[in-house]
């Protein structure tokens, strides 16, 4: 079984719940349909390193940079990426 | 010999339209915000014979679930091009490789084009293409296509794999592999052998589209595959596929990239978006440069533009020279009429917003090219998901204000059914170029040219498109969660000089060419029924004319909004549906633009003024005049853009209705309740009363259209 990380109030950690400038890596995807395909389309899968960038003005959608580039998602989509603390990168961030 | 076709694939914002648009000379609009190729386009290769550029909407998958992934998946896999460019975003590879990979298992011939080299060169970022082209099996060429660079070698590459075949070399790891070619030999046979691999994988993935192409005897062992897989790996299906895609271009990517020191530091691109989509700044910002945008084209350059072609250009130069050079040549008096009251008055009062127009062409092509637009969408988004609406919709209501056509049509990258749909159907709410020449005469005619009446007519099209939103949300077909939003925010760049040139005067030529043709005849049209009495004499007053009859038999359907009394009214709302400039144009004609003083705009703001009436209440019917012409029915244009977004004629005449109806009631209600609050109030107030109240009714209440819906169900039950 996958170890989860239990964080405020129980529950697993998501996408949704990193705080800005925060970095994770992904665990896991859940929810169906078009919304996890897309979040998989997008580069959101297993293992991938992910940072949240920042929040829109009103408080939706975040922003979240991976692979190289800038995404845009929102909340609740986010809440369908489960993460999981990252390591220190190696080369370490200049 | 049947000609070659080699498609155009690749990521949204990748450069695919700069590519088709050079490889084949023609000129494809092009901006910074992904997918702004929303269909198919060909045009023919430079330089080579019979070959055919097939440009695909920009996807990120060969997903089934967008009507932009659907178009690229059918033909690249089923009418099978000859062979296929992958427009590769080189400053972003990893997210762009992932379309590839699947590109490449479906056997097509491929050439990688690794374009946007010179950004990735200036950000330090060294590309080893032989890398690349060993791991994916096929060439890859470096372009920089707005440079040009690399084009033709990348012509002459791909007109070669045309002529050859292709087996994906791609193996990803022994455990997916194996599941692979049990599913592979369990589809023989029933899909085409070359794009095997791609089935068996998309299978596995569990891709809906993909599975239907399973025999019957073979659902169960295929269903046995997929699940063993998932026992193995410990995962889901698709998330296995899509990882090991994405570990396969990770390998490929880490060997074949070299990146500077320096990378990861912040771009000027960053800096830029940590102020514009601030958490504070975002909002007063965006509203700034909306202001400024429409200030600069509507109020001050864009004004001064069209006072001097309207009194200098037509009023001192063109009308006295067409009279004099009339009279001189002793030209027939119905002729000479038509040209001066039909023409000269109809197109001129229609051109003479040109310079307004092209203003605002200029900042909005800006808009577009810099890569603003997405961060409007990513501001927005939580406003207009509340209405029923994405954020996403904004971007067709800012190009929207363009031209309602092109707005309509970019309401194709919203992701969700609804959303799409009641974007569609209210975009031509914000006003369009075609309806500045309204607003600049109502403002100028009635409120002595206040910018308020302009800015008002945005800020009334912004809330009936959300109130629409509200409204339309409740409707039956229209309901539902709302889609997933995910949108790439892609880096900015300056806007290109000659871009934004030649995006204007693409745009403004076609305005022009409109009131050349379109309006022209219109205006011919017009003036031949108000010149013109039934037994086809030509009439000393137009009130005598066919058109003064036309008018007055209508114009009751206007009373309660305040401008039912004159005919002339009537009878421009109605060849607004033609194109709104016919509006103003029709009134040119009516109030004689061109009238004995000469003085262009000034007599004809008189003539327009005094029809309203005085006071309070004359301005109030002018503003309910323009508050109905603008949301009403779009042009026919725009409402054929319309039936090509909502799927049938059915739907667009229903949603035509609706325009209507809102603007209808719109306008009373600004009519009425003016009047009574300025202690002036109609008989009708009761009737605005009514309405409001079913209005309020409407937002309030849960499923407000349930019981028409059931007397719909029992009519179509009567029928069948």
């Amino acid at each position: 079984m996958q170890a989860r990380i239990v964080r405020r109030g129980g529950g697993v950690n998501t996408l949704e719940g990193l705080g800005v400038g925060e970095e994770a890596v992904v665990a896991r995807v859940t929810g169906d349909g078009k919304l996890r395909k897309r979040i998989l389309d997008m580069g959101i899968t297993k293992g991938c390193r992910i940072r949240k960038v920042k929040v829109a003005p009103l408080g939706d959608p975040i922003e979240v940079a991976l692979r190289g580039y800038e995404l845009s998602i929102r909340k609740e989509d986010a809440a369908s990426v489960e993460i999981e603390p990252a390591e220190a990168e190696p080369a370490g961030e200049a | 010999m049947a000609r070659t076709r080699i498609a155009l694939a690749g990521n949204p914002n990748s450069g695919k339209t700069t590519v088709f648009n050079k490889l084949t000379g023609s000129s494809q609009r092009v901006g910074n915000w992904p997918g702004v190729t929303i269909d198919r386009k060909e045009g023919r290769l430079k330089g080579a014979d019979g070959v055919d550029i097939v440009d695909l909407p920009g996807i990120y998958s060969l997903s089934p679930y967008s009507p932009e992934e659907i178009v690229s998946r059918d033909f690249l896999l089923k009418d099978r091009p000859e062979a296929v460019i992958d427009i590769v975003d080189a400053s972003n590879l990893e997210r762009n490789l992932y379309l590839t990979t699947q590109i490449v298992e479906a056997g097509l011939p491929t050439v990688i084009a690794l374009n946007m080299i010179d950004v990735a060169r200036k950000n330090n970022v060294e590309i080893d293409s032989e890398v690349l082209s060993s791991a994916f099996g096929c060439k890859v060429v470096e372009t920089a296509a707005t440079k040009r660079e690399g084009l033709d070698e990348l012509s002459r590459e791909a007109v070669e794999a045309s002529k050859g075949r292709r087996e994906c070399v791609i193996r990803y790891s022994e455990g997916l592999e194996r599941h692979a070619s049990e599913v592979a030999s369990l589809i023989e046979g029933s899909v085409p052998a070359e794009s095997a691999r791609w089935y068996a994988l998309k299978i596995l993935e569990r891709d809906e589209m993909a599975l239907a192409s399973v025999p019957e005897e073979s659902r169960e062992a295929v269903e046995k595959a997929i699940s063993d897989m998932e026992g193995e790996f410990g995962d889901e299906a698709d998330s296995i596929v899509a990882g090991e895609r994405y570990a396969f271009i990770e390998r490929t990517v880490a060997a074949a990239v070299k990146r500077d020191g320096r990378v990861g530091r912040e771009t000027p691109s960053d800096r830029v978006d940590k102020i514009v989509t601030n958490r504070w700044l975002g909002l007063p910002i965006f509203a700034l440069v909306m202001f400024f945008t429409y200030y600069i084209s509507i109020s001050t350059i864009g004004t001064m533009g069209t006072d001097w072609v309207n009194d200098e250009f037509f009023g001192n130069i063109l009308i006295p020279g067409t009279e004099e050079w009339l009279a001189d040549n002793a030209v027939n008096e119905v002729l000479s009429a038509l040209i001066v009251d039909g023409i000269i008055s109809g197109v001129g009062a229609v051109l003479g917003f040109l310079p307004q127009i092209l203003v605002l062409f200029v900042m909005l092509s800006i808009l577009e090219d810099c890569g603003y637009m997405a961060r409007v969408a990513f501001v927005m988004d939580r406003l207009f998901r509340r209405f029923g609406l994405s954020g996403k919709s904004f971007i067709p209501i800012l190009i929207g204000t363009g031209c309602g056509v092109p707005g309509i049509l970019s309401a194709k990258t919203i992701e969700g059914e609804r959303e799409r749909r009641i974007t569609a159907m209210t975009t031509t709410f914000i006003p369009c170029s075609a309806k500045l020449p309204l607003i600049a005469l109502i403002s100028g005619a009635i409120f002595f040219e206040s910018p308020w009446i302009a800015v008002s007519t945005y800020f009334m099209g912004i809330f009936c498109i959300l109130l629409s939103g509200l409204i339309l949300k409740k409707w039956r077909t229209l309901s539902g969660p709302s889609a997933p939003f995910m949108m790439e925010l892609p880096a900015y760049h300056v806007p290109s000089l000659t871009g934004v040139i030649r995006s204007t005067l693409e745009r403004g030529w076609a305005f022009v060419k409109k009131a050349g043709t379109f309006i022209l005849l219109a205006c011919v049209a017009i003036w031949f029924l108000s010149a013109f009495d039934w037994g086809f004499h030509m009439v000393e007053e137009v009130e005598e004319s066919m058109l003064a009859d036309i008018g007055n038999a209508l114009k009751w359907i206007f009373a309660p909004l305040g401008w039912g009394d004159e005919w002339e009214f009537t009878v421009s709302s109605f060849t607004g549906i033609l194109a709104k400039e016919n509006i103003v144009g029709t009134m040119g004609i009516l109030f004689g633009f061109s009238e004995d003083d000469l003085e262009g705009s000034a007599s004809f703001w008189g003539a327009v003024a005094a029809r309203f009436g005085e006071g309070t209440v004359g301005s109030l019917a002018a503003y309910s005049f323009m508050a109905f012409n603008l949301i009403c029915v779009p042009c026919l244009a725009a409402v054929g853009a319309m039936r090509r977004e909502l799927g049938s004629w059915r739907d667009t005449a229903k949603a035509a209705a609706y325009q209507c109806v809102l603007a209808y009631i719109v306008a009373m209600l600004i009519y009425q309740f003016g009047c009574a609050i300025a202690g002036e109030p109609s008989p009708w107030i009761v009737a605005a009363a009514g309405v409001l109240i079913a209005l309020v009714y409407i937002l309030a209440a849960k499923d407000p259209f349930a019981p028409l819906a059931r007397a719909m169900d029992r009519v179509r039950g009567r029928g069948e």
